[in-house]
Order: structure tokens, then C-alpha cells, then sequence
């Protein structure tokens, strides 16, 4: 079969006609062909959510037509977006896309090439690392689970693979950034692996211009070996027009260590499933959400800690703040196997409601079958304190001010656990921005 | 010419329910106050109301800061006329650093027309004079980068109030149970530093049951509060009896007010 290039002018819909051209336009193995059609079939087979499903019941997509949009790929225009989080960051590689194509070759140092780290576009590297992607792309997230993932494993496009072998430490950062154009989709991919050992820093994220609307409908796989250590950061700043759906997820082995701290600013609505599987001893994971909204923006967030061997640390900490006529999601589980004896597990979701009619909803969850762990939760939601207001302006703060530094220092708590200083910086910026004047 | 805090006839109510019944009290800088009176008799609602707490409404009387009338005043307006009030219990605010917390305050304070938004002092200035007074009152340099009284023990929030005291140099200071919860010696220090940071500077109001602040600050005057009212003005010797002897004397000579402050305080007991 010969690969056709995509010109401006034809846009593939959502259909078994434009499946079938989107596959000729990709020159990729069979096996990935399959793994797509297999996909498609699901996602051909399974209804949408409704708010008869439990993770639906409180995340209303009736307004969300995928007919309005054409499956991933250059769309005649670039979209230039505004990466944040590698301001003054001496980075090893980086790879960005808009609507789910490459912007250009990725960079990577050459000298971690040569100690075999691998790091670039998925596409880019099949001729070479085939058999390596093969043996875990899909093979972390349930491609078939829901509608959108199906939808995205039969057509994400742009996708990232990051490898690094045993004992190998990459001590520089790795920054990917995704953007759309108006009314584009970004499917994008993440494939990240970490054997034995190895280390790396990965920080992601996505935006695209204001008003701008568009369709991410992507998945994140992570599998840190045993030993490994990775710290992950995955800042969402879309416009408050674009449809968020995502499936993310990572395994991670024995005595490992996986930092993950998520920004969830932008898009219209959000739902995304974060989910950590522990499968080795003494591995620890700390997630750190930190989410923002305003306007009538809706982010629903479902993580799931998931302890399957024992002495493994969990500790998930998600922080909200909510404007204007805006709603999140938290719901949070801990999952304790049988087996997963002296498990630690901890999670929480403080909201902070700065406007009478936003709303958030936060559902904590436990669900263990072993005897003998520990397993805290708990959330917390509420306006301002009044008398915190009061004690600053006794100060000599006007009550504005007393708020945004009420408001900044709610944030600081989870900025104190983030270890890279861009990222702390990034996210503070966003987040002063975006505190308005509350009387 | 010296500035002067006077209130007339002050009626404060929270709810529907009236806590001071016209109270009047008149200090100059320089002047120290001790303000007594057992639980329940209004000590504490006279500070906040004074500060300008929402939930105290003033119905009736007037507070002037030099002849001008301060009641419309938000509780930031009166803090940079030069009013403070060092809380009994004072709240955390999580995430903010006291060294930034205290900067800020600093600034408004001193600049009363600052726009939001404006320079705030400099670093370095700044820096210079919060660690002088840090280590007046012997607090761990550490303490600047922590959280705003979160986790504070009762004896470090006592310190942070007295701390910001100094750095906010306001004319007329309120001091709530300042040297309540603390040991003997923590006592000592926190009378001293006042003693050495407002008495005879400005004018203090201290709300106290002990008597080592009072004989580090020996007031010019005392008033005893009851049920709402100051119904006694005396020296410091007024003071000492109310040390060495309680409050019996006072209820007997006014047991109108006392039969006030009696039903407030169980009104009070049966709310907890």
C-alpha cells in the first residue's frame, strides 16, 4: 500500500470511509493496524457515556458532537501555542505537534542516544525500535475500556516514545508541548518506559490560542522498572473550547519512585482518568493536582491508587480552586489487593469555592482487601475563610489582597511537594493570573 | 500633639444579641491601659470592635481616632491609621510565608496610600529589621519561612503577634491575653518586649489576668469591665487589687452589671 499525503483540503471524518483513508495516509507495521482496527470496531460497538455511568453521572456530554470534528492531521495552518514549563530549562530533548502532527524533528542529545536512551516521535521511531514499542504501546492503558479510548487508540496520531535502559540516568529535563488550531484534534500519544534503574524527568504540556476550539482525545503509559525513578509533569492549559478526554496511566515496579503533579487549568470539559498501579514492593508514587477553573469550565478527574504488592507508599494530593459559575470532579480510590499487605495510602482533595455558584463534588473512596495497611482520605470544600480576611486586613492587607494571598498560599501546599523549580514557577504564574479580585 | 483614641458611648451587638452597652474610654499615646473583667464582660469584643470585625455591628456611639469618627473605616483603613490588635488566637493562613506575610503588612502600613499592585519595601531593608527583631525576641531565624501561625505552638503565636507589633510600629495597640497560655519565663520575655517596643510610646490596651505584664507595663489606668460597661476607672493600684483579690467587690458595688455579665456568660456557656 502506498502512503498518500494529507493535503488541506481533505479533512477524514469519523467514519468507516475516513478510518479506512486515515489508515493509507499512515505507513505503519500490520500489527499497529490491527491494534487500530480492533479499536475501531469498539469504539464502533460501545455507546457513549451517559450519566447512567457511575464516572459519567456528574459530567454532562450531551453538547459534545465528534461530527464537528476530522480526524488528526495538518491542517494547512500552525498554531504556534506558549510552552511554559521549559523557561530556562536546560533540556536534554523536546518534540511538540499541532493537531496531532510533528512540528518539525524532535531534539535529543546525542550523547544520551548513545547510551541507548531512545526519545522522539512514535512514527519517527517504529523503522527502528518496532519490536521495543510493539512490545508496550497499549499494553498500559485499556485501549478498549470506554468509548473515547477506543476512539483514540484507532486514531491517535503524534505520538511520544521515551526509553531509557537499565541504570541509565537522564538528568536533564524532556519537554514535549502539544497545540491545536481552531477547531483542530490532538490525539496525542505518550509512551514512556523506564527500565531498571533508569532515570528521567519528563515534562508535558498543552495549549493552543484562546477561543480556539478543538478535540484532545489522548492517553499517557508510563512503566517505571524496578529501581526506577521518574518524575512526570502534565500541565493542561486549553482553551476553555476544547473537549478533554484522557486515559493515564502508569505501572510502576519495586522500590521505585514516581512524581507526578498535573496541572488541570483549561478546556470546556475535562474528564480524565489517572490511575497508578503499584506492582512492585516498596514503590512510591506522589501525585500532586493542582486545578483551577473559572467561567463555566468542567473538570472531572478519577484517580485510582492502586496498591497490588506490599510496602508501597501512595500519596495523592489535588487542590481546587473554582470561579465564576465553574464545577470539578475528584473522585479518588485507593485499591488495596489482598496480598498488598502494609500498604500506605493516602489521599485527599481540598477545594476552595471562590464564587456562590460553583461547585465542587468530591468523592473519596476506599477498597481494600488487605488487613493489615494504612489508608487515609479525606476533602474538603468551602469559601474563604472570613476570619482568616479579617486577621490580614488587621494587617493592613485590603480584602483583595487578603484573598489572592489566601488563595496563592492554598496553592503553595501542593507547590512545596513539586521538586522541579520551573514547574513550581509555571504553575504559580498560571495560577496568579488567573486569581481575579473577589469583593 | 499627641494622637488620641476615644471611645464614646459604644453599643456593639453580634446578632441580636448586645455585648457593650456604652462603653467610653479615652487614651493618648503614650498611655497604657489595662482593661479587666471577668469572662463574658466584653474585653475582647471591645478589640475586634475597635478592628472593625464584621460581625460586631456598632448601633450606637462613636470611635475617634483625633477627633475623626473611624466606625466606616474597613479593618486595613485602621490598621494603616496606626491601629493594631495582637489576637488572643490568632488564625493560620497555610501557604503563606510569614517573612511575606509580614513584608506586605509592612509596606500598607507604612505607606497608607499604596495602590495594590505598588513596590512593596525593600528586601534587603526589610530583612535587616525583621531579623533584629526576631532575635529581640529570641525566635529561631527559621520562623520568617514558616506558614503564618500554622502549627505555631500558643507560646510561638504569642511571639509572631508581639513580632508584628514591632514591625507595624502603630500608634495605639490592643493586646488581647498577650502573655496567656505561656510559661514563666516566656511570660517574662513577651512583658519585656512590649515593654520595650510600646510602653510609654504607644498607646497600649492590654487585656490581661497576670500580673507580670502589668508590672513590666504598669498602667496609668485601670478599667474594669462588666457586663458590657466599664463601671470602674482607677490607677494601677486598681489592677493589683483585682490580682490579689478578684472580682467580688466589683459585683457587689454593681450588681445590675454583674447580674448582666452573669446572664451573657451562661447565654455564652449554653451556645459552646
Amino acid at each position: 500500500m502506498t502512503p498518500t499525503t494529507l493535503t488541506e483540503n481533505i479533512q477524514l471524518t469519523f467514519t468507516d470511509e475516513g478510518f479506512a483513508a486515515f489508515l493509507q495516509t499512515l505507513n505503519e507495521p500490520e500489527w499497529l493496524t490491527e491494534i487500530r482496527k480492533a479499536a475501531w470496531a469498539r469504539f464502533k460497538e460501545l455507546p457513549w457515556p451517559s450519566n447512567r455511568d457511575e464516572e459519567w453521572m456528574r459530567t454532562d456530554i450531551r453538547l459534545f458532537h465528534l461530527e464537528k470534528f476530522f480526524i488528526p492531521s495538518a491542517r494547512g495552518e500552525v498554531a504556534t501555542g506558549t510552552p511554559v514549563l521549559a523557561d530556562g530549562v536546560d533540556l536534554v530533548g523536546s518534540a511538540a505537534s499541532c493537531d496531532g502532527v510533528a512540528s518539525g524533528a524532535s531534539q535529543f542529545d546525542s550523547a544520551m542516544a548513545e547510551k541507548g536512551v531512545i526519545f522522539g516521535t512514535i512514527s519517527e521511531l517504529l523503522g527502528e525500535h518496532g519490536e521495543l514499542i510493539r512490545k508496550h504501546l497499549f499494553q498500559v492503558v485499556d485501549g478498549l475500556e470506554d468509548r473515547f479510548a477506543a476512539l483514540h487508540q484507532a486514531t491517535w496520531t503524534s505520538g511520544v516514545f521515551l526509553y531509557v535502559p537499565r541504570n541509565v540516568c537522564v538528568e536533564k529535563p524532556i519537554h514535549t508541548f502539544s497545540t491545536m488550531t481552531d477547531g483542530g484534534c490532538d490525539f496525542s500519544h505518550t509512551l514512556i518506559v523506564l527500565e531498571e534503574g533508569a532515570e528521567a524527568t519528563v515534562l508535558a504540556e498543552s495549549n493552543n490560542a484562546n477561543d480556539a476550539v478543538g478535540l484532545h482525545c489522548g492517553a499517557i503509559e508510563i512503566v517505571v522498572g524496578d529501581r526506577g525513578n521518574l518524575r512526570y509533569v502534565n500541565l493542561q492549559d486549553w482553551s476553555q473550547k476544547v473537549w478533554h478526554f484522557a486515559h493515564q496511566k502508569a505501572v510502576i515496579g519495586q522500590d521505585t519512585n514516581l512524581q507526578w503533579t498535573v496541572g488541570a487549568l483549561g478546556s470546556r470539559l475535562a474528564k480524565v482518568n489517572q490511575h497508578v498501579s503499584l506492582r512492585g514492593k516498596r514503590g512510591t508514587c506522589q501525585v500532586n493536582g493542582v486545578m483551577f477553573t473559572e467561567n463555566k469550565q468542567h473538570l472531572s478527574y478519577h484517580t485510582l491508587q492502586h496498591h497490588e504488592k506490599p510496602d508501597c507508599t501512595s500519596d495523592f494530593l489535588y487542590k481546587g480552586a473554582l470561579q465564576d459559575q465553574s464545577r470539578t470532579v475528584w473522585r479518588g480510590m485507593i485499591k488495596v489487593d489482598v496480598e498488598a499487605q502494609q500498604t500506605d495510602g493516602y489521599q485527599r482533595n481540598d477545594n476552595l469555592l471562590l464564587s456562590s455558584k460553583a461547585r465542587a463534588d468530591s468523592i473519596p473512596g476506599l477498597e481494600i482487601e488487605a488487613d493489615d495497611v494504612r489508608c487515609t482520605h479525606g476533602s474538603t470544600s468551602g469559601r474563604v475563610d472570613e476570619e482568616l480576611i479579617f486577621y490580614a486586613q488587621c494587617r493592613g492587607f485590603t480584602r483583595k489582597e487578603a484573598i489572592r494571598a489566601i488563595v496563592t498560599g492554598f496553592f503553595q501546599q501542593v507547590f512545596d511537594r513539586v521538586t522541579i523549580e520551573s514547574v513550581r514557577e509555571a504553575l504559580a504564574l498560571a495560577i496568579s493570573r488567573r486569581v481575579r479580585d473577589y469583593e | 500633639m499627641s494622637d488620641v483614641l476615644k471611645i464614646v458611648d459604644l453599643h456593639v451587638s453580634i446578632g441580636d444579641k448586645e455585648i457593650l452597652r456604652g462603653v467610653n474610654l479615652s487614651m493618648t499615646e503614650g498611655e497604657t491601659h489595662a482593661l479587666m473583667g471577668p469572662n463574658g464582660s466584653g474585653k475582647s469584643t471591645l478589640g475586634l470592635a475597635i478592628m472593625g470585625h464584621p460581625n460586631y455591628k456598632c448601633t450606637q456611639g462613636e470611635i475617634l481616632l483625633n477627633g475623626e469618627n473611624i466606625l466606616e473605616l474597613e479593618p486595613n483603613e485602621r490598621a494603616r491609621a496606626g491601629i493594631f490588635m495582637a489576637f488572643q488566637r490568632p488564625v493560620a493562613i497555610p501557604g503563606v510565608k510569614m517573612a511575606d506575610f509580614l513584608r506586605h503588612a509592612t509596606t500598607n502600613v507604612r505607606n497608607p496610600d499604596r495602590k495594590e499592585g505598588e513596590d512593596l519595601i525593600p528586601m534587603r531593608e526589610f530583612r535587616k529589621e525583621i531579623k533584629a527583631n526576631m532575635e529581640q525576641l529570641q525566635m529561631d531565624s527559621e520562623f520568617a519561612r514558616r506558614y503564618v501561625n500554622d502549627g505555631f505552638s500558643g507560646g510561638e503565636m504569642k511571639r509572631a503577634e508581639i513580632l508584628q507589633l514591632a514591625m507595624l510600629q502603630p500608634k495605639f495597640a490592643i493586646l488581647d491575653e498577650t502573655d496567656s497560655g505561656l510559661d514563666a519565663d516566656a511570660v517574662r520575655l513577651a512583658s519585656q518586649s512590649i515593654n520595650e517596643i510600646g510602653h510609654n510610646k504607644m498607646g497600649l490596651l492590654i487585656i490581661t489576668h497576670h500580673d507580670k505584664l502589668l508590672e513590666h507595663n504598669p498602667p496609668n489606668f485601670t478599667h474594669v469591665i462588666l457586663g458590657g460597661r466599664i463601671v470602674e476607672t482607677g490607677g494601677k493600684e486598681l489592677a493589683e487589687e483585682l490580682h490579689a483579690q478578684g472580682y467580688d467587690r466589683i459585683r457587689k458595688q454593681y450588681p445590675e452589671a454583674a447580674k448582666v455579665n452573669d446572664e451573657s456568660e451562661a447565654e455564652a456557656e449554653a451556645v459552646v
